[in-house]
């Protein structure tokens, strides 16, 4: 315990020292800041918890289900480039018909690296590789007991270098990502066994191959007061970045082919010095996801910036 | 376990409260992407959190690229999150401001703005 406890100073008295570099951190490339988008990952790596996120939407399982989730995710930095992720989720589950479910879904890791920082075009982009562990959460709110691994590829591109000609789109940036989940287990077999004739059933439940993509396109009003055009807005209305998000599924295998499913989701992200608050409507694409619209609510923290001198810094190699 | 948690909870908490930010620009003179009727004595730049003088910059710049400020950098004296830059007097047209700051927590941004002389 005694060594522990040195360990831990050890760490703390690196991060001081670190403290002396210069810092970047999160979600920055050149002058354009890249809010934490809420219903797909961000392209940048960084110290942040983002502390609840909070979504409800009316799904069609069972003839209906209101669909509650609560969710936390943290990242650390354990260099400038590279980060891990841990994040869980408390689902409520009502169906129209039937007893209300409710507990943890699996528990879900991740690391990214970051692969590229373009400050004057405004670029990022990085690699990533998130596990879903399966058997870590609990069966009644549909958590796998298999687990599910997905790399991916994650993109940041702001819009300041087009011509002065178009200055007022300047604001705009896209993000997004690209990843296939691909599970551990092709299939689930179950057995049930009929009271009254004593037959036996089998039934087979498939897990496709599923391509997770999607991207936010956002206008900054921080960028257009701070780049462009101040335009006269002040506190709150100069830190809002209003967005669309799109966020897709599309199993490629396992006959589930062609099944897209995803929602379309426009809100408004403000962004303060220490943390953002998010809003956006969670609208379906289909009938197969739904035919009623959520809503995703989101308070994330940058701990960069709340505990610049040790929490907030990478582990090893100092900042850049 | 519990000296850990303690030792923690006071980093922490010792770390949080010097509380400082990413600086954003919060204002200008010239204002951002502003034309005025003649030239302006100095730029100044009002940003989010104090800065580190010795680290940051203002440059001005010309249509060609050419750096017309009088290279003076300061900090304003009662405000440390005010950066000045003096200017001689500008003919008109477009001139690019180009910043970068260092805030007092070592966190880096930087950007760039347009204003314009009439005459």
């Amino acid at each position: 315990m005694k060594y522990l406890s040195l360990l831990y100073l050890l760490i703390c008295a690196a991060c001081q020292f670190g403290a002396t570099s210069r810092a970047y951190a999160h979600g920055f490339a050149g002058a354009r800041f890249f809010p934490a988008t809420l219903s797909t990952d961000d392209p940048f790596v960084s110290d942040e918890l983002s502390l609840p996120t909070v979504s409800t939407i009316r799904t069609p399982e069972n003839g209906g289900t209101r669909e509650t989730d609560i969710s936390v995710d943290i990242s650390k930095r354990i260099t400038p480039e590279f980060a891990i992720g841990i994040g869980d989720t408390f689902t409520a589950l009502n169906p129209h018909e039937g007893p209300a479910v409710n507990g943890f879904g699996n528990l879900e890791l991740s690391g990214k690296y970051q692969l590229l920082k373009n400050g004057v075009h405004e670029a990022i982009v990085s690699i990533g590789l998130g596990v879903e562990v399966g058997g870590t959460g609990g069966r009644s709110v549909g958590a796998d007991s298999f687990s599910t691994w997905t790399p991916g590829i994650f993109f940041g591109k702001g819009f300041g270098d087009l011509p002065t000609e178009l200055a007022f789109l300047k604001p705009f940036a896209l993000t997004g990502q690209i990843g296939i989940a691909i599970p551990t287990s092709a299939s689930t077999r179950s057995v049930t066994v009929d009271a009254q004739t004593g037959e036996r059933e089998t039934e087979i439940e498939w897990h496709p191959d599923v391509i997770e993509w999607g991207f936010a396109l956002e206008y900054s009003v921080i960028y257009l007061q701070s780049q462009v055009k101040d335009i006269g807005l002040r506190a709150p209305f100069d830190r809002l970045i209003p967005l669309v998000e799109f966020a897709f599924e599309s199993p490629v295998n396992r006959g589930a082919q062609g099944q897209t499913t995803g929602t379309i989701n426009p809100g408004i992200i403000w962004a303060g010095k220490y943390f953002q608050l998010g809003v956006e409507a969670v609208v379906p694409i289909n009938e197969r996801t739904g035919n009623n619209v959520g809503v995703i609510a989101q308070l994330h923290f940058f701990i960069d910036d709340l505990f610049p001198h040790s929490l907030g810094r990478p582990l090893f190699g100092g900042n850049k | 376990m519990k000296r850990i948690i303690l030792v923690f909870i006071l980093v922490v908490l010792a770390d949080s409260a010097r509380l400082e930010a990413h600086a954003f620009l919060k204002d200008a003179e010239p204002s951002v992407g502003s034309t005025v009727q003649t030239s302006p004595n100095e730029v100044r730049i009002r940003f989010t959190e104090n800065i580190e003088p010795a680290l940051s910059s203002i440059q001005i710049l010309d249509a060609s690229g050419k750096e017309v400020d009088k290279r003076d950098v300061h900090l304003d004296r009662s405000d440390h999150a005010l950066l000045h830059v003096s200017l001689p007097r500008l003919g008109a047209g477009t001139y690019k401001v180009v910043w970068h700051v260092v805030s007092v927590d070592t966190h880096v941004t930087s950007g760039s703005f347009t204003f314009t002389v009439s005459r």
